[in-house]
């Protein structure tokens, strides 16, 4: 593969989420995390999953990463069962989980290290390209600890995007970041959504952030993990966090969560 | 600049502390010899050889043994980490030697391979194996899991996630327990030359017992200051690096 077709990058995937369902075994009892969820969700598109804590969120996107198994379902991507983490689904935490033992751009090339079929100084260029696609290109001998929060979770981006996955799984990853800085990343992560054609899920509690960034978003309750409601969000990109559009959405996926969040019963007892 | 001026301050006048104590003679001169005799000892000792010599066997099995211990016991803590049955089987075992002197191997190391080499390398790398065990084994529980997560997801496992994101991870506790390791095998085997005569080389234990024998105070004092020195550049040489590196990307620990 030539370094040029390497930074273009794949097409993006389609994701199918077919009927899973999750239980978490504790001590005393069984967690009904996730309870029979569907989702299709289209190539290149923006998905945000939304929803209170223990909803169930972050084990749907891990069970679409591959992290988890789920015990009921299957998770499709292009029509191929999803059985263990893969390279075409790549994953940003809350935490930006760069490696402090290394460098940001030694960070970057981690993965793109593990994927064949490319020289190494094919895959310093394609480093260094992500690097400058977030913004960062003056900091790549930055160690982590010299990052501030925002820094970091763009040198986890441009990680994840270097090599070149299908998928984007985002879960929170900008939840621990202040106000400013996720204002500016709002834009950024529009920007290179739009560049690049990434198939998209993000998880949040945040109605706002899901109204300004989703092409589509999912409303989750909790105990157990359920979809109750999907809106489609039919704003032009770029959009803007303050804008009244966007207040305007986030106020009515704010009233749905809230007509869900009826008391039901937290767990089953063994 | 300015530090360095001071440290050196300090020591002259430690020195100057101990020359006057003597000129004051309050303690017989056998007991507490000047500072110019030791360091007269000191020079004769090394035009001599003595001192390079023991020196040299000295670092030579602390160095072997500290390495051995190393090599082995590296992957028995990486062992006890990953696996619940090495757990409870090596970990407690490591756990139950660390607390035990390394000086206490030293009889036992007699028994079994007489005055040899072998009876002093063994007692080196016992002093050095179990808190090595101890270090990379708390080292590797105390990654963050993210860390693995997130490695796997890039297509890491295995091998590769041992050596690029496990060992790495758990190197700020690797460093420490490798110190720790280093200070028990010094101890352990300084107590061991002491305690005996190995024919096979005379080290710098065996010059500080036979400074006591002969009454050789300068002597005795004199070589309690190269192990001194030893252990300083010891520690300087083989963690330094170490540091600066976790200091330089953890943003931890001192420079």
């Amino acid at each position: 593969m030539s370094l040029q077709e390497e930074l273009q990058g794949p097409p993006p995937a389609k994701l199918v989420v077919d009927h899973i369902s999750k239980w978490f075994r504790q001590k005393r009892q069984i967690v009904h995390a996730l309870d029979d969820i569907s989702l299709e969700v289209e190539e290149g598109e923006f998905i945000v999953i939304v929803g209170p804590s223990g909803c169930g969120k972050s084990t749907l996107l891990d069970t679409i990463a591959g992290l988890e198994k789920p015990d009921k379902g299957r998770v499709l991507a292009d029509n191929q069962p999803v059985l263990a983490p893969g390279r075409h689904r790549l994953v940003m935490f809350q935490e930006s989980a760069l490696f402090p033992w290394l460098n940001a751009f030694g960070n970057v090339m981690f993965g793109l290290k593990l994927k064949p079929g490319l020289r190494n100084r094919e895959r310093r260029e394609v480093a260094k390209f992500f690097l400058h696609l977030v913004g960062l290109e003056k900091f790549m001998e930055a160690n982590v600890h010299e990052l501030s929060g925002g820094m970091k979770q763009r040198v986890a981006l441009a990680r994840a995007l270097a090599p070149n996955p299908r998928v984007l799984l985002m879960d929170e990853p900008f939840a621990a970041l202040d106000a400013m800085t996720r204002e500016q990343l709002y834009g950024d992560i529009q920007k290179i959504w739009q560049k690049r054609r990434k198939t998209i899920i993000f998880v949040t509690h945040n109605v706002r952030e899901a109204a300004c960034l989703a092409d589509r978003v999912v409303i989750m309750t909790p105990t157990p993990g359920r979809i109750r409601e999907i809106f489609k969000v039919d704003l032009p990109r770029l959009r803007d966090f303050n804008s009244i559009e966007i207040a305007r959405h986030a106020s009515k996926l704010t009233a749905a969560l809230k007509g869900y969040l009826a008391p039901e019963p937290a767990v089953s007892m063994e | 600049m300015k530090r360095g001026l001071l440290a050196i301050l300090f020591f002259v006048a430690l020195v100057a502390i101990w020359g006057a104590l003597v000129q004051a003679k309050i303690w017989s001169p056998v007991l507490l010899p000047s500072p110019r005799s030791v360091a007269q000892y000191l020079i004769s000792a090394l035009r001599d050889g003595t001192l390079v010599q023991a020196t040299e066997v000295t670092l030579r099995r602390l160095l072997l043994g500290y390495f051995i211990g190393l090599a082995v016991g590296l992957p028995l803590g990486l062992l006890t980490a990953s696996l619940k049955f090495a757990e409870d089987t090596i970990g407690v075992l490591a756990l139950g030697l660390q607390t035990l002197p390394s000086v206490c191997w030293v009889p036992l190391a007699l028994l079994w391979f007489g005055q040899t080499e072998g009876a002093m390398l063994f007692v080196v790398i016992m002093g050095t194996v179990w808190s090595v065990v101890i270090a990379t084994d708390t080292g590797v529980r105390t990654i963050p899991p993210i860390y693995a997560r997130a490695a796997r997801t890039m297509g890491s496992i295995g091998f590769h996630k041992w050596m690029r994101v496990i060992l790495p991870a758990s190197l700020p506790f690797l460093v420490s327990g490798m110190k720790q390791g280093w200070a028990f095998a010094w101890r352990s085997l300084m107590a061991a030359e002491i305690f005996v005569t190995i024919l096979t080389g005379f080290g710098l234990g065996n010059l500080l017992h036979y400074g006591r024998e002969l009454n050789a105070m300068d002597q005795v004092i004199g070589v309690m200051l190269v192990i001194v020195i030893i252990g300083l550049l010891a520690d300087k040489i083989l963690f330094s690096p170490w540091e600066r590196f976790l200091h330089r990307r953890w943003g931890t620990g001192r420079t």
